[in-house]
């Protein structure tokens, strides 16, 4: 069963179309990642998907379970860690974690158990008893994720997880979120962070201006997009396409005075180009690599400098 | 739907709004320090009758209590941030309006007996109806959070907003109220005016319940704030899906 399915999702704030006709489906166990620049209506979205934001038109089912026909059925199978929210600073983190516990239905001895061990994973367990008020961003950010995981929610749902956070916090984030998903919990991001994206999803939505310009595995992503390694070449006198025919190379294309040779493997293609300009006696003027990058997909896809 | 998630969140919610907005200190120490400070400002230096005025005080003593903090919690929510993580737990809008109300309720009987039982050590007050006694400072209780969590829904992060709002409301209320002249000798438009407020009616109950002298049945006055209590629950719901609508 999809853990996550959205059809049509639309939203308007006055004349701002803030989310145009998104539909999304994420299978269970995934790690998906939403993608996109700054008001692109991730937020929107996701506020839509668990319930806090009623859409103009459009339906979301959790686990089977219409968001906005039963929200609390679906409520009790996800957890949300909202952009624009945070624990209450007035309780301890042990309070915390345990008030939320309380909504999902555990018992006592489970929830304080499951809250000292999951406080301890974060760190957190010598603060436990303090006020969060006194709490920096990235200890507040992990006691809302402590928070968030105390039942094992099926789905967790994170906004923006990681944004303004060092790279220890950053990584403990990034490690929960991991653990979880192995646990078997059901992730779904946001993030501006192309690489964290890369390094931990299964399957990314680019979204721009409210409309889901793409959905695909990182690596497809990048693919897709034509910037995955090539080698740019440019001779000392043109040459034909007709010379560079290689199982390991994808095509050439003429890009000015120079060639591009798409490859998979870098270190073949250079090898290749200098076998090629030996045997036809040809004098190498430059030569440059570029790397894959999802980040130019991602340029590209949400058409931004 | 399911009763019994949606009962665990209300209570969920009443019990993280008295641990962290009613029983701290200060606010228990207001709550109790408020109605001394009227009773003196009522009472002392003046000529009146304090048995027969008991009622009346008593009466806004409660609306002051259950009503005061409950206006304040979801704008304060909503500017520390909170509120989006709360809604988003499994919650519905009834959960909030609901626990919010009880949180205030709680607080309004709690303080309100206190109050009483010391009035009772000096002041030689008879309990002629101890049932209605009780009924109606729990209605009462009900009815004037429930204004409060009504006072609370505009779309607003800012708590200061609302102090004004409730006190533009709840001040004229205590001023239409009948609570320090008996309904039987109000006529006409002071009559009229006097019907408005449901603190008139909550005042009329204590009247029954201490006294005896109550302008109307007992039964009729429990209707009218009942009723009143489901127009305020109604009115905040409304109100508060207008907000998850416009995303405030
Ligand atoms: N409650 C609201 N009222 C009015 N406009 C809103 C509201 N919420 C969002 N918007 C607008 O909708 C658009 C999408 O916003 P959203 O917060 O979903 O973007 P985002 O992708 O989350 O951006 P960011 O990366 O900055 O968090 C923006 O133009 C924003 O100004
Ligand atoms: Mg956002």
């Amino acid at each position: 069963m999809d853990a996550v399915t959205a059809d049509n999702l639309r939203k308007s704030f006055g004349s701002v179309k803030a989310v145009d006709d998104v539909s999304i489906r994420i299978s269970e166990g995934e790690i998906y990642g939403f993608l996109g620049p700054n008001g692109a209506g991730k937020t929107t979205t996701i506020r839509m998907l668990t319930g806090v934001l009623i859409p103009d038109s459009g339906t979301v089912s959790i686990f089977g379970t219409d968001v906005h026909k039963d929200p609390l059925a679906a409520k009790m199978k996800m957890s949300v860690i909202p952009e624009n929210g945070t624990v209450y600073s007035d309780l301890t983190a042990f309070q915390n974690v345990l008030l939320t516990a309380k909504f999902y239905g555990m018992e006592k001895k489970e929830r304080e158990e499951r809250a000292v061990d999951i406080l301890k994973r974060l760190g957190l367990l010598e603060r436990k008893d303090t006020l969060v008020r006194s709490f920096s961003k990235g200890m507040r950010q992990r006691v809302s994720i402590a928070a968030a995981i105390v039942h094992s929610p099926r789905l967790l749902i994170l906004d923006e997880p990681t944004t303004g956070l060092d790279v220890q916090s950053r990584r403990l984030v990034i490690d929960t979120i991991r653990h979880m998903n192995s646990e078997g919990s059901t992730i779904l991001l946001t993030t501006h962070n192309i690489e964290e994206a890369n390094a931990l999803c299964s399957n990314i939505s680019v979204i721009n201006k409210g409309k889901i310009v793409a959905t695909e595995s990182p690596e497809k992503l990048k693919k897709n997009f034509d910037t995955s390694g090539y080698v740019e070449v440019s001779f000392d006198r043109p040459v034909g396409e007709d010379i560079f025919s290689s199982p390991g190379l994808i095509r050439a294309e003429s890009w000015g005075d120079k060639w591009r040779l798409f490859s998979d493997d870098p270190d073949f293609a250079v090898r290749y180009l200098l076998s090629v300009a030996e045997r036809e006696k040809l004098k190498i003027v430059s030569i440059a690599t570029s790397n894959p990058t999802l980040e130019e997909a991602f340029v590209r896809l949400t058409g931004e400098a | 739907m399911d009763w019994r998630v949606f009962f665990r969140s209300i209570f969920a919610v009443t019990e993280k709004n008295m641990r962290i907005y009613y029983f701290k200190g200060p606010v228990m120490i207001f709550g109790l320090l408020f109605p001394l400070i009227m009773f003196l400002t009522f009472f002392i230096g003046r000529d009146l009758d304090i048995i027969s005025f008991f009622p009346g005080f008593l009466g806004m003593m409660l609306f002051f209590t259950a009503s005061s903090v409950g206006p304040l919690i979801t704008p304060w929510e909503k500017r520390e941030k909170t509120y989006e993580r709360l809604i988003s737990l499994p919650v519905i809008l009834e959960s909030v309006i609901i626990g919010d109300l009880l949180a205030g309720a709680v607080f309004g009987v709690l303080i309100t007996a206190i109050v009483l039982f010391v009035c009772a050590l000096f002041l030689n007050l008879a309990v002629v109806n101890a049932a209605v006694l009780l009924i109606s400072m729990v209605l009462g209780s009900v009815a004037f959070a429930a204004l409060g969590t009504l006072l609370a829904s505009p779309a607003t992060n800012n708590p200061s907003n609302i102090m004004m709002l409730s006190s533009l409301v709840r001040l004229p209320l205590i001023f239409i109220s009948g609570i320090f002249i008996p309904l039987g000798e109000l006529t006409g438009l002071y009559f009229i005016l006097t019907s408005l407020s449901p603190l008139t009616y909550i005042v009329d109950l204590f009247h029954g319940a201490l006294s005896g002298n109550a302008f109307y049945p007992a039964w009729f006055d429990i209707m009218v704030i009942v009723s009143v209590i489901l127009v305020f629950i109604l009115a905040a719901k409304i109100i508060q899906r207008r907000n998850l609508v416009k995303g405030v």
